[in-house]
């Protein structure tokens, strides 16, 4: 068990490494490099910015440079947003909570309705319920997310005033209800397409597991079909699901992207369209590295995880 | 390779009658009967072998005693298989409720599958997988549960077993895999063990020493048995009786005694002179014979007697026409041949 979770901390250490350095490139190969804060203030001549440079230790060598910048990754300083000059660390914190109870809210949507219509479809095989929510799920993974925001906002909010149309929250009214009322579009919207490959993936790995001998031997012992179904099946089916549900937050995050921008959501994808749109570099930059290190983590996670649940591994 | 009849009991009803047993699979290429009008009892405290080459129906004939036969997608299972039950009632487990099968099987009828390897669930572990079926038809707590299948693990002979209870499958080889596998299946005591060539994946002494422990369990419980296998060697020494399959059918049915004496049908008679012999070893240069010819497709299964292609009693127009009924011999040896007096009476071929 150690050595599968050390290598696959040591392959999570050499990808945050290699994120670093892309986001280093990055933030030189930018327009003006780390310099363009500043050239764009009025006043600032030429020899006011290589004085600027020689201050930010910008004419050392790169990899000096690289090293440094690399510290202040680890210490926490990411720089300072063009905009209000905040720490870029601070920004992003103060977004991260909104697009987590989303993705939650999302994650948690996909795992109990994907599961239990992955589950049923597989049990009831090319059943009438399964022939439709496959079908169902096709569907669900071609509708673009931004468009599908568009309509739950127009059917839900503007023609049957179920739901709000976006924001966390309107001011001065920040109860848990409500908090719970405004999660419930923009949750479905990010939740859909997760949904519908959790769908797929429960039922096949679902199948896998209900034509295996142990599950014949279950039945053997004249257990009740839920025990077999839910003891030996499902219990079984669920391993793989785990490896899934690590490589789905790349998708919830990119998901995110959109969802927060139809729902008017305070979330980290906003700032990061934002952001784009006032070329503030170092949220950007900061941004990426930062959901690298999300996927990353959602991935070693869901190692941690198979490592407890499957005693195959466990106990090598 | 002298047959030692054990205990037969042959007195009393037969604690297992299967009727005209017929199971046929829907596939892509039609219809394919694995088991065809196969009848047989199964008698108290007995040892019945069932014996047959690759593909010949035994796996399919003790799934569907177990109703473990997936009827979707168009299979069919037939006939009736009547159980009597430890209540003094007759049941046909291809009738009876959904609940009542399952109150029978693990308590009265277990069975121990052919594969050891993949037969127990990786992520439970052994006592657990033990213990489960107790738990579920007795209702006792967990607790006690696991204490009987330490018992039972100390019982077919697995060393160590309060530490084994905890183990998971893979951590344990293949022969103590299929005693653990034998473990789940008396659990609940049941009195017909269905052991489906519970020997072929492990080597010799494994295999001598898992006959040993389910003769020996036989002796202390009176279960009845059946024994499935390939092994004509495994069969002499621990059956009372012996059905031959081939090609989802019964050949021939007899005591082991005059059928290993005595074999009538050519297909036995093949499948005997198959099996490597003491004598032989010692320096006797008598060829071990291979039956010519392979087991039949089943999707085109040869006209007549399905065994006439490689039969070398075959007479056209007798043996291919219309397939042989199972004739008595004498009244505890029948056979399945067009041509069995002429075959008993040394007519060569
Ligand atoms: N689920 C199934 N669907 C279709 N055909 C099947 C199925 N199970 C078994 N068969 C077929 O039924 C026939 C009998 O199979 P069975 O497993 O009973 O053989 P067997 O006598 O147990 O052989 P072996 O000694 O290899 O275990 C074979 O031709 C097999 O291909
Ligand atoms: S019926 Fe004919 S072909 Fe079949 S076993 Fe007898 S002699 Fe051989
Ligand atoms: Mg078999």
């Amino acid at each position: 068990m150690s050595s599968f979770l050390t290598r696959r901390l040591i392959q999570s250490l050499i990808l945050l490494w290699i994120v670093s350095m892309i986001g280093f490139a990055l933030l030189h190969l930018t327009p003006g490099g780390p310099l363009s804060q500043f050239a764009n203030t009025p006043g600032m001549s030429d020899e006011d910015l290589t004085r600027l440079a020689e201050q930010m230790g910008l004419n050392r060598p790169l990899p000096v440079q690289y090293l440094e910048w690399f510290g202040r990754l680890l210490t926490g300083d990411w720089g300072r947003s063009y905009r209000d000059q905040s720490p870029v660390l601070y920004v992003i914190g103060s977004r991260l909570g909104a697009t987590l109870q989303l993705m939650i809210t999302a994650t948690l949507i996909a795992v109990i309705v994907g599961g239990f219509v992955g589950v049923v479809g597989a049990v009831r095989r090319y059943s009438f319920f399964d022939q439709f929510v496959t079908i169902g799920a096709m569907v669900a993974l071609s509708i673009p997310t931004f468009w599908f925001g568009l309509v739950v906002i127009y059917v839900f909010s503007v023609k049957l005033g179920w739901l709000p149309p976006g924001n966390i929250s309107p001011v001065g009214n920040e109860s848990f209800i409500v908090f719970v009322h405004h999660l419930i579009g923009p949750s479905m919207v990010l939740g859909l397409v997760t949904t519908a490959i959790w769908s797929r993936f429960m039922r096949s790995s679902m199948l896998d597991v209900i034509n295996q001998d142990y599950v014949r031997t279950a039945r053997a012992k004249g257990l009740s079909e839920r025990i077999v179904l839910v003891r030996h099946v499902l219990r079984n089916a669920l391993l793989p699901m785990i490896t899934i549900a690590g490589l789905e937050v790349p998708t919830l995050l990119s998901g995110a992207l959109v969802t927060e921008t139809v729902f008017t959501w305070p979330g980290m994808g906003r700032l990061f369209l934002d952001s784009i749109g006032y070329r503030d570099y170092p949220v950007v930059m900061g941004l990426l590295t930062f959901t690298a290190i999300l996927v990353i983590i959602g991935n070693l996670l869901a190692d941690i995880l198979y490592v407890v649940a499957d005693p195959r591994i466990r106990l090598q | 390779m002298t047959p030692q009849p054990t205990t037969a009991s042959a007195d009393g009803p037969p604690l297992l009658e299967v009727r005209d047993l017929t199971v046929e699979f829907r596939g892509q290429t039609g219809k394919v009967a694995a088991v065809n009008g196969v009848s047989f009892d199964v008698r108290p405290g007995e040892t019945l072998a069932l014996v047959g080459e690759s593909g010949s129906g035994k796996s399919v004939t003790s799934l569907a005693i177990m109703r473990l036969i997936q009827r979707a997608g168009g299979n069919r299972v037939g006939g009736s298989i009547r159980l009597r039950r430890r209540s003094g009632d007759t049941v046909d487990l291809l009738a009876v409720s959904e609940d009542e099968i399952r109150e029978i099987r693990g308590t009265e009828i277990a069975m121990v599958f052919q594969e050891p390897m993949t037969s127990l669930n990786p992520v439970h572990t052994i006592g657990a997988q033990v213990a489960e079926g107790i738990v579920f038809h007795r209702r006792v707590s967990r607790k006690a549960a696991l204490a009987e299948a330490v018992e039972l693990l100390d019982l077919v002979g697995i060393p160590e077993p309060q530490r084994r209870i905890r183990n998971f499958p893979h951590q344990l080889s293949g022969g103590m895999r299929q005693r653990a596998m034998i473990a789940v299946a008396l659990a609940c005591k049941p009195n017909l063990l269905i052991a489906d060539e519970p020997t072929t994946a492990l080597d010799v002494t494994i295999q001598a020493q898992i006959l040993e422990l389910l003769q020996g369990l036989q002796r202390q419980t009176g279960m009845s048995i059946v024994f499935i296998t390939h092994n004509l060697g495994v069969v002499a020494e621990v059956a009372d009786r012996v059905l031959v399959m081939y090609a989802g059918r019964i050949v021939e049915e007899a005591g082991v005694v005059p059928l290993f004496g005595r074999p009538l049908m050519p297909y036995t008679q093949g499948l005997l002179r198959s099996v490597p012999r003491l004598d032989m070893m010692s320096g006797a240069h008598e060829e071990l014979e291979a039956i010519p010819g392979n087991v039949p497709d089943p999707t085109a299964m040869p006209a007549g007697c399905a065994f006439h292609p490689r039969c070398a009693h075959f007479r056209p127009s007798l043996c291919d026409t219309a397939v042989p009924g199972l004739e008595p011999a004498d009244p505890e040896h029948s056979v399945r041949c067009a041509r069995w007096r002429d075959v008993a009476a040394g007519v060569p071929a």
